[in-house]
Parts: structure tokens; sequence; C-alpha cells
């Protein structure tokens, strides 16, 4: 349990140390995708009936979560390939399990971090919606599942290069065609048969249905709530590979 | 009862033999000095006893618990100071030993009590609430040593601790490190500075290139050359030849001086020895 907690304090005092910076940067990109898709782009648009703003903000607190949470593989990387205090915690005696808790939890919270900078601008510019306990259970589900995601990759790659490859080629892509800026069901059928599959789309789903107050996906919950535990096994096996 | 028990250690990288069947014991409470050329595998054993390199094969005891078998267990009774430094740059020193403090189970009150007293001991506690980021190389290599030991191991793997530090730091650190064993701690150092082992072992090793060639107590191995040297500067480099006694040295000196400008005589040291058995210089 101590194991955890030095795992994610120390994560937080990282954080703590940064946090204006950081602020200041979780808040650069929802702000212009804000003013250029919803405010230049979006005025007249509509989605499902409602301005496309409403629809976007929930795509980008689930786009948000996904990339602050998977960011903690840049963050296990410096301190793996720079730093080495990886090798700190390998040599303590804590179980792997204590060390892929503690940063997983770091990337939730980095996560929660970024979508209450997004919070804070959305009401800024006048916009309201339900935060229930679906909106944070999908906050939440899919910051743990791209964490551990995070996680898993940074103990796989073996230089900080790779790190960029798995981003580029798996995170951004989903971060735009995950049912975030436009609505899957625009697509054409086999297309839309794979973003159904993203776990992004239920997320984002989840959030949006919620924060419309308009009840809970049942089946999207379930499907991230397994797809939780299925990310933390890969995590925790992955730990071990990180060993030379 | 063995404080480390390794047997047949190896560890092979792709086609590299960093270990070839490594072995050794060592009693509780002596200082184990594990010398050798560059590359030879001393970090390598460092770093498989510490958890951090998993071994191709062998099997390793630190006081009978089976440390591949019982890692948790067996890495409490360890402490361990890194051939590289692994501090956090952007947090202060004291957050860098709060952190180990709780990975290693102690609470909030003795971390505090001992980081105190390890940070005074070292110089350091007026860059308490500093960031490492701040210190030179030689203060960070400071508080590498006094966190590894903020939570008391039975057991200290040392690589190069001294490493970078000025001579009165390196002094001081030798009597902190005699301290510790007497306390009863047992301890495994590498160093290039063989004078270091020589003042500081009960025991040395010798590795080279993945292999243990000898090991015994600094004053037998020493005792094996002779107990003079005569050094004597030619075209080729620097020759050594060793003596039973000062007369046969002397006898030796004289019959050369005609050939040689810089002859010395003096005591044999561990350092001959070094070169002798791993054939090369450090
Ligand atoms: N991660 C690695 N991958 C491949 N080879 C490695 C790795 N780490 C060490 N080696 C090789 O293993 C051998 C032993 O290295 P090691 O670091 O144990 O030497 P050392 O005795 O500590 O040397 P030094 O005195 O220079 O610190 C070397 O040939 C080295 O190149
Ligand atoms: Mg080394």
């Amino acid at each position: 349990m101590k194991g955890f907690l030095a795992v994610y304090l120390r994560e937080l005092l990282i954080i703590w140390h940064r946090l204006p910076r950081m602020l200041l940067s979780f808040s650069v990109s929802p702000t212009l995708y804000l003013v250029a898709f919803g405010f230049g782009l979006g005025k007249e648009l509509e989605v499902g009936g409602r301005p496309y703003l409403e629809f976007l903000i929930p795509g980008l607190i689930a786009a948000s979560s996904m990339t602050q949470g998977f960011g903690i593989n840049v963050e296990i990387n410096v301190a793996r390939f720079y730093l080495k205090v990886f090798e700190e915690f390998q040599a303590a005696p804590i179980s792997n399990l204590a060390y892929v808790l503690g940063e997983i939890l770091s990337g939730v919270t980095r996560a929660l971090l970024s979508v209450g900078v997004i919070l804070l601008i959305t009401s800024l510019a006048g916009v309201n919606f339900f935060y229930g306990p679906g909106f944070w259970a999908g906050v939440i589900l899919n910051a743990f599942i791209f964490a551990s995601l995070g996680v898993t990759s940074a103990m796989i790659i073996k230089s900080h290069a790779d790190q960029a490859l798995v981003t580029n080629f798996i995170i951004t892509p989903m971060a735009f065609l995950g049912g975030t800026f436009f609505p899957v069901e625009n697509m054409p059928a086999p297309v839309q048969l794979l973003l159904k599959a993203l776990p992004l789309t239920h997320a984002a789903r989840l959030i949006r249905q919620a924060a419309y107050g308009e009840g809970l996906r049942w089946g999207s919950l379930a499907l991230l709530v397994l797809l939780a535990a299925l990310s933390l096994l890969l995590a925790y096996h992955s730990v071990d590979r990180a060993k030379d | 009862m063995d404080a480390v028990r390794v047997e047949n250690l190896v560890k092979e990288y792709g086609p590299i033999k960093a270990l070839r069947g490594v072995s050794f014991r060592i009693a509780p409470q002596i200082l184990f000095a594990f010398l050798g050329p560059n590359g030879a595998g001393k970090t390598t054993t460092i770093r498989i006893l510490s958890g951090l390199t998993r071994p191709t094969a062998g099997r390793a005891f630190f006081f009978e618990v089976d440390v591949f078998g019982e890692p948790v267990k067996a890495k409490k009774l360890a402490g361990l100071v890194p051939q590289t430094i692994n501090l956090d740059l952007e947090l202060t020193l004291y957050e860098n030993l709060f952190i180990h403090g709780l990975l290693y189970g102690l609470s909030q009150r003795e971390i505090r009590k001992r980081a105190e007293e390890l940070l005074a001991f070292a110089d350091l506690l007026p860059r308490k609430n500093h960031k490492v980021r701040t210190l030179s190389g030689g203060m960070r290599r400071r508080l590498l040593i006094i966190r590894a030991l903020l939570h008391r191991p039975k057991i200290l793997f040392l690589d190069e601790p001294t490493v970078g530090l000025d001579p009165h730091i390196r002094r001081k650190l030798w009597g902190l490190i005699k301290r510790i064993q007497q306390r009863g701690t047992t301890i495994f150092l590498t160093t290039h500075y063989i004078e270091e082992a020589e003042f500081l072992a009960d025991r040395v090793a010798f590795i080279d290139r993945g292999q243990i060639v000898i090991e015994d107590t600094p004053k037998a191995l020493i005792a094996r050359l002779g107990k003079f040297a005569v050094d004597v500067v030619q075209e080729e480099g620097l020759e050594t030849r060793y003596f039973r006694s000062r007369e046969a040295a002397e006898r030796f000196a004289l019959e050369l001086s005609g050939k040689s400008q810089t002859i010395t005589i003096r005591r044999v040291n561990l350092e001959d020895a070094f070169v002798y058995f791993t054939g090369r210089k450090v």
C-alpha cells in the first residue's frame, strides 16, 4: 500500500512543481478547438438538433482524458531513459501492481486536471451540462484505460523514439475519429463498424449522453469497465518486460 | 548463514557474455570489494542482485532469502547506490528522501528524523528544500548515498560510490562506510580506486571478463606477489618486479641502475595485485 502511495506521490509532486505551466498548456488546445470549430465553423451547424458546440465539448473531454491519461507514458519514459528513477522503483520492495496502480492513478489525475480546465473554459463560454455519475464514470474509466495502455507501451518500448510512433499512429487518429468531432453515424457502414469498436467512441458517447442529461448508456459503461480490467492486466504483465 | 550467496550467475546480452558463472559468498558484516577492469561485469552483478536485470542463469540468496524467488522480501534487506545517479532532479532533496522512505515502508516520523540526520551528515541540510537540479555533481552523489542508507539496509551495494568526489568528502565517506559496517551491515563495494578497497575491504574478489579470477583478503592477495616492488621506467613503458625482501629488491635495482634513470622501490600494494591478476591496467 505504501509502495503504491510512494509511486503516486512522486508523480503528484512532479505535477505540483509544474502545476501553473501544466494548467496553461492544458488550456491551449481546447481553447483553439472551441474557437475554430465551435465558434468559427459551428455557429450555424447543428448535430442531432443541438448546436455543434454542445456536441463538440463532450468529445473534447473524452479526447483529452484519453490523451492526458495516455500521456503518463512520457513521464515514465523520462523516468526510465533519462532520470533513471525507474530503477529506484525496480529496486524497491514494492509489487508490480503497486507500481502500475500508482502510475495509472497519476495518469487519471492528469486527465481530471485537463477535464477541469475544459469545463472551466466551457462554463466561461456559457455552455452548461449535467455532470452526474455517468459523466465522471466515462471520464475516469476512459482515463484509466488509456493510462494503463500508456504504462504498458512505456514498459515495452526500447527507446523514447519508439513512443512517438505509438502516439502518432494510434492515439492521435483515435482522438479525431472516435466519436469526438463528428457523429460516427455519418460514416459509411463498414467504417462505422470499425469506429464503433474503438474504446474512445464508447467513452465519448457515454460522456455525451450523460452530459445531455439523457441517462446512462449501460452497454458502453459495461464495455469500458471490462476494458479497464483488461488494460490493467496488460499493464501489470508489462512491468517485468522493462528489465534488461 | 551467509549474508550473500551467489551461485553460478550467468548473464548474456545476445552474443555478449557479461557474466560467465560468477559465484561467491559474503559473511555477515564483511566489506567485500568487487574489483575489475571496465566491462568486467561488476555493475551487471549488482543490477541482477538488486532486481534491475534478469539473470540468464544462476541463483542468489540474501540471508537464505531467494533473491529471484522472493524479490520483495529480498529487496527489503538491500540498499543500492547505483553507478548512474538516479535522482529526481525536479524534486527537492527532502522529497527524494521522502519517496524513498515510503517505498521502503518507513513511517513519516522515521523518515523525517533519519532524513534530517543523514542530510546533516552529508553537509546537505541547508539544501534540504532545494531542487536536486541545483546541486553539484558531488552533492548529488552524496545524496544518492544517504538515500540508500535511509531504510537501514542489512546489505548495501555500492557501485563506485566515490566517483567524482573530492578527497575530503571521500575520506569522510570512508569513515561513514566503516561505521555502517560496524553497525552490522554487510557491504558489497565496487570501485576503480584500489586504495579505497585496500583501506576498506575485508575481502577482495577480482573479476575479469565475466569471471572471478581470485578472491582473498587484501593482505593475502598482496602477499602472493611479494613484499617489495621495483618500478622500472623503460622505453616500452613501466615494468614492475616483485620481491620477498628489501635486499633482493635493492640488488635488482642496483643491477639495472645503468639502464634506466627512473627506478623506484616501494611496498607492494593492492593495485599491483589487481594489475597482476586481471592482466590489465584500470
Ligand atoms: N544493457 C546492456 N546491453 C548489452 N550489453 C550490456 C548491457 N549492460 C552491460 N552490457 C555489457 O556487459 C558487460 C559488463 O558490463 P558492466 O557494466 O557490468 O561492467 P563493469 O564491470 O561495471 O564496468 P565499469 O567498470 O566500466 O563500470 C560489458 O561488456 C557491457 O558492454
Ligand atoms: Mg560498472
